[in-house]
């Protein structure tokens, strides 16, 4: 673990020349290509995401750690086989029918590719046809939705019961977020969970998927 | 400088818990507060609430108008709910918002053209959100000509820039600046109008740059804005910039504020 610990410090400082270098020493050492990114760049992400909640990181630097891991991923990316990659799982998000907003469904995307869930973002305004069908093709663990607005909160009980409707209900995970969105509404339309933000939503969906 | 007092939103948890218990009391000393800082209009908003946002929405138009001798700024994007409270309202509301999202316009456009109103028009175009000066000023512009051709007066619209978080894209700032001052130069008489908070989402010590926002939107020739006016701290900044700039005719509101107390002295 300790060989990571260059990197691992350069991911969460968000210094992208010394991360790169570091994760090109560390493949030229022969070091394991699930082990950089799980022990080095991940362990960076989830220390960034959990000091992102408790307020000691703010956004700026948590786009700059991501940034900085992605830069990193360029790297090893191409050296997994096919399905070699391990993920933490399958997530669809989008903002929700008639919504336009994304800030903070890019933020909570970025910050869950970065604990090492496989993301299929689509964007804003998608409708619950859409984020049924993408569910089913990717054969997603979780289908993540952000509303901003309380008119376009309903589309996401309507998501849920399109989901139902295509009978995968039971096989995702629903999380939703947004600035209108709360604990009680997540209950009130049986979503799996509620996320108040990027760092809090990357704990919920691995305690969705059972994932320590 | 037209104050838009924001207090009185459900999204704060004091006012949700008010409205549910019907807190009368409650509602109108915040209405109170508002007006004794210094607030033109009151904003009232309940979206939070979602089936009961109607009930609650003409519920506080009734409270709040009871208790303060001013108009209300009726504050959802539920065009329904819009056009219910508008009916409880007297004298002349300020509607917000509409925008160029087709649905909210169609729904909206009977609203604010059946009676005289202030609209505040959202730069949100058709199906996204504008990121730079050109797009803000664009869908601004096709605003404020489909309302004027609606037999709108252009000095009744508040143009809303959108504001966006500058820790997300350190343009966002810039952008709204920059559209301020296109839209107040293109459009004589037209206003501009923005709430400060968002510009400072994800940062630590907001309201020091909401203060410091609020004084660039003002210099870029803001003429009205979406804020706390019992924030004894940001009426200074706001008060004395408007007569750094020339707003205040011996600078008697500034004077008049430090003399009654009202405002923060550091």
């Amino acid at each position: 673990m300790s060989d990571f610990k260059g990197l691992t410090e350069a991911v969460i400082k968000g210094d992208i020349q010394t991360a790169v270098a570091e994760t090109q020493t560390a493949l030229d050492a022969g070091a394991n290509l699930q082990d950089i990114l799980d022990k080095g760049l991940i362990a960076a992400m989830d220390q960034v995401g959990e000091k992102f909640s408790t307020g000691q990181m703010f956004v700026p630097q948590m786009l700059r750690s991501a940034k900085t891991m992605q830069e990193c991923m360029k790297l090893i990316k191409p050296l997994f086989q096919e399905d070699e990659l391990a993920t933490k799982g399958k997530v669809v998000i989008g903002t929700v029918r008639q919504d336009l907003h994304d800030i903070g469904k890019n933020l909570v995307a970025m910050m869950m590719e970065g604990a090492g869930f496989a993301i299929t973002d689509l964007g804003v305004d998608v409708s619950p046809k859409d984020f049924t069908q993408k569910a089913q093709e990717v054969g997603a663990d979780i289908v993540a939705m952000s509303a901003l607005l309380s008119t376009t909160m309903p589309a996401m009980r309507e998501t849920i019961e399109a989901l139902q409707e295509a009978g995968i209900r039971d096989k995702v995970k629903v999380m939703i977020g947004g600035a209108p969105v709360t604990e009680n509404f997540a209950s009130e339309i049986k979503a799996d969970s509620y996320a108040p933000d990027a760092g809090s939503a990357v704990i919920a969906a691995k305690k969705l998927l059972s994932i320590s | 400088m037209l104050v838009v007092g924001e207090k009185i939103n459900t999204s704060r948890k004091s006012i949700a818990a008010a409205v549910e218990a019907q807190d009368v009391d409650f509602i109108r000393e915040v209405a109170r507060e508002q007006a004794e800082a210094g607030a033109h209009y009151i904003d009232v908003n309940a979206g939070t609430f979602l089936d009961k946002e109607v009930d609650y929405l003409c519920w506080l138009v009734e409270i709040v108008q009871n208790a303060v001798d001013l108009p209300l700024c009726l504050d959802s994007p539920n065009p329904q709910a819009l056009a219910e409270a508008i009916k409880h309202h007297k004298g002349e509301p300020m509607i917000n918002s509409i925008s160029l999202e087709k649905e909210r316009y169609e729904a909206l456009l009977p609203v604010v053209t059946d009676r005289p109103c202030r609209v505040v028009a959202l730069c949100m175009a058709e199906t996204s959100m504008p990121t730079t000066v050109e797009e803000r000023v664009q869908v601004g512009a096709a605003l404020i000509n489909r309302l004027t051709s609606e037999g709108i007066p252009v000095e009744k619209i508040y143009v809303d820039p959108l504001v966006q978080p500058v820790s997300v894209d350190t343009g966002m700032g810039t952008a709204v600046l920059g559209a301020i001052d296109i839209i107040m130069q293109d459009f004589p008489r037209v206003n501009t109008i923005c709430g400060l908070s968002n510009i400072s989402f994800g940062l630590p010590m907001r309201k020091v740059i909401n203060r410091n926002f609020l004084a660039l939107c003002m210099a870029s020739g803001l003429s009205a804005a979406i804020l706390d006016p019992t924030d004894e701290q940001l009426m200074a900044t706001l008060l004395s910039v408007e007569m750094l700039l020339g707003g205040d005719e011996y600078c008697e509101n500034f004077i008049g504020a430090y003399q009654s107390g009202r405002v923060s002295t550091i």
